[in-house]
């Protein structure tokens, strides 16, 4: 117990000093994972979108197949990124592992399938009537898509922060691109495994309250948003 | 009177397992000025004969001119502007009243459209007062008056209305019935009604088709069809003992005419 509290007690030292090493790691967590859900949104909603509205031969595969990615064993996205980017991979020569872009890579395959997934099913959700009445309305397909992404905000919102949560939190995929370089690709969960390792508690605690508190703080704004478009 | 739509063998089926038939070679005319309504039981293809006229849905065969000319030569949005449709439930946006009457405007063009909502909501017999409501808090009469104004507002040529009263109670029925025959014959909109109500049919068609199985069984002037219908599957609706797949009601599963005896019943009318 004495030791969880002396933890908890120079993790808070540490923490109101600003310690500029965890600083930067912080950054570089918000950085990654905050580019990584950025990918994935330009990727995913589009994707999505198109899952749900179309029909084509072997949609329900390829709804199937999504679904499955958002379940992807982070050690597992890691060890394809790791193959692919390895200097005798298919992308070897862009030279990639061990940097920020390789962990950006790893957490938009964490992250895509999560949102391409959550906004087929909040497309889906809709009445289909209201489709139906947009396009009857003479809107086009930009309009049409536009207005449902609008009418599904709160699962969408969801489903951001499904994906925030899910990247910022992983540690098995970025630890094997990123290798953990500090000062390089230090990010919050990699340095509390290492910290923890070594017995540096409170930095380890220090850490883990920074990484709550993001998490807290990105949902918390979400969900303000989220429900005030909820309750117009 | 001109033909403002024409139905040229027109066919709509599904592919599967199990090939669906919603429609089987339907030749129809909506003539313009007119209301037309397409009556039928549960099932017969009505609703689905209708998406077919503003391209929600395309017809597996044959081919639909619009004054003239095939719909596919239209643009698909310039084609389900000048043919509006209203649905059986109102499917209001949650949005103010004023926001969804511009909703089709603002389509084509982003900006102010004052005095529009007061406008169309007189048009169909609201207080202008309304235009500031939210669209949520309106009866259910109420929010298909303003879909009909929503659908208004975008200066159709011709109006759809997909079983518009089925929802509502016969006071706000009846309202709605004379809504349209009034924007009928002050502004000279031609309209195609689907009812599964035949009375409905009788009361506001000037022209009127009877669908069965996705067949057309009877067409022709309102009065003349139920005055002396040619048809017995007509005959039989019309006394209220048609089934959906055109059979009789009570058991008896033959077609009591040659109107499509090996008609499966469409599986699903709407998409």
């Amino acid at each position: 117990m004495d030791l969880i509290l002396q933890g908890a007690k120079h993790a808070l030292e540490l923490l109101i000093q600003g310690d500029p090493e965890i600083f930067q790691v912080v950054l570089l967590s918000l950085r990654v994972s905050g580019t990584a859900v950025l990918i994935s949104l330009l990727l995913g909603i589009p994707l999505g979108t198109i899952l749900a509205l179309s029909e084509f031969p072997g949609r329900r595969l390829v709804l199937s197949l999504v679904n499955t990615g958002m379940g992807f064993p982070p050690v597992v996205v890691g060890l394809f990124v790791s193959m692919l980017l390895w200097r005798s991979g298919p992308l070897g020569g862009l030279d990639l592992l061990y940097t920020p872009a390789a962990m950006v890579i790893a957490q938009v395959a964490l992250a895509a399938p999560i949102i391409i997934g959550l906004t087929a099913a909040a497309i889906q959700q809709l009445n289909p009537k209201l489709r139906l009445q947009i396009l009857s309305l003479g809107a086009n397909r930009r309009q049409l898509m536009w207005i449902l992404l609008r009418e599904a905000r709160l699962p969408l919102l969801a489903a951001v922060m499904a994906g925030f949560g899910g990247v910022i939190s992983e540690v098995g995929a970025v630890m094997m691109v990123g290798g953990n370089v500090k000062g390089q690709t230090r990010v919050l969960t990699t340095a509390t495994v290492l910290e923890t390792r070594m017995g540096h508690f409170d930095v380890a605690i220090a850490l883990s309250l920074v990484l709550l508190g993001i998490t807290f703080l990105v949902n918390l704004a979400l969900t303000i948003f989220q429900q005030r478009g909820g309750t117009r | 009177m001109g033909k403002k739509f024409e139905l040229l063998g027109v066919s709509k089926w599904k592919d599967g397992p199990k090939r669906a038939e919603l429609l089987r070679d339907i030749n129809f005319t909506v003539d313009e000025g007119l209301i037309s309504t397409i009556m039928g039981p549960s099932g017969a293809g009505k609703s689905t004969l209708l998406t077919l006229l503003n391209r929600l849905e395309e017809p597996s065969a044959g081919q639909i001119l619009l004054d003239g000319a095939p719909i596919t030569q239209l643009e698909v949005v310039n084609l389900r502007r000048r043919v509006g449709m209203v649905f059986q439930t109102p499917a209001l946006f949650p949005m103010t009243v004023e926001q969804n009457i511009c909703y089709g405007p603002n389509l084509r063009q982003r900006r102010e459209y004052p005095g529009l909502a007061a406008r169309y909501l007189e048009m169909v017999g609201l207080d202008p007062e309304l235009a500031g409501r939210d669209a949520g808090n309106l009866s259910v009469g109420q929010q298909q008056r303003v879909s009909i104004a929503r659908t208004l507002a975008n200066e159709p040529e011709v109006l759809l209305l997909d079983e518009p009263t089925s929802a509502l109670d016969p006071t706000a029925t009846s309202q709605i019935e004379e809504l349209i025959r009034a924007l009928n014959q002050k502004i000279g909109l031609t309209i195609v009604w689907v009812t599964h109500d035949m009375q409905q049919a009788a009361r506001v068609g000037d022209r009127t088709m009877l669908l069965a199985s996705g067949e057309k069984v009877e067409e022709g002037e309102t009065k003349a069809i139920f005055a002396s219908p040619q048809n017995e599957v007509t005959r039989l609706f019309i006394a209220g003992r048609l089934n959906g797949n055109g059979s009789k009601l009570n058991g008896d599963k033959g077609r009591s005419d040659g109107a499509g005896s090996e008609s499966t019943g469409p599986e699903e009318e709407h998409k």
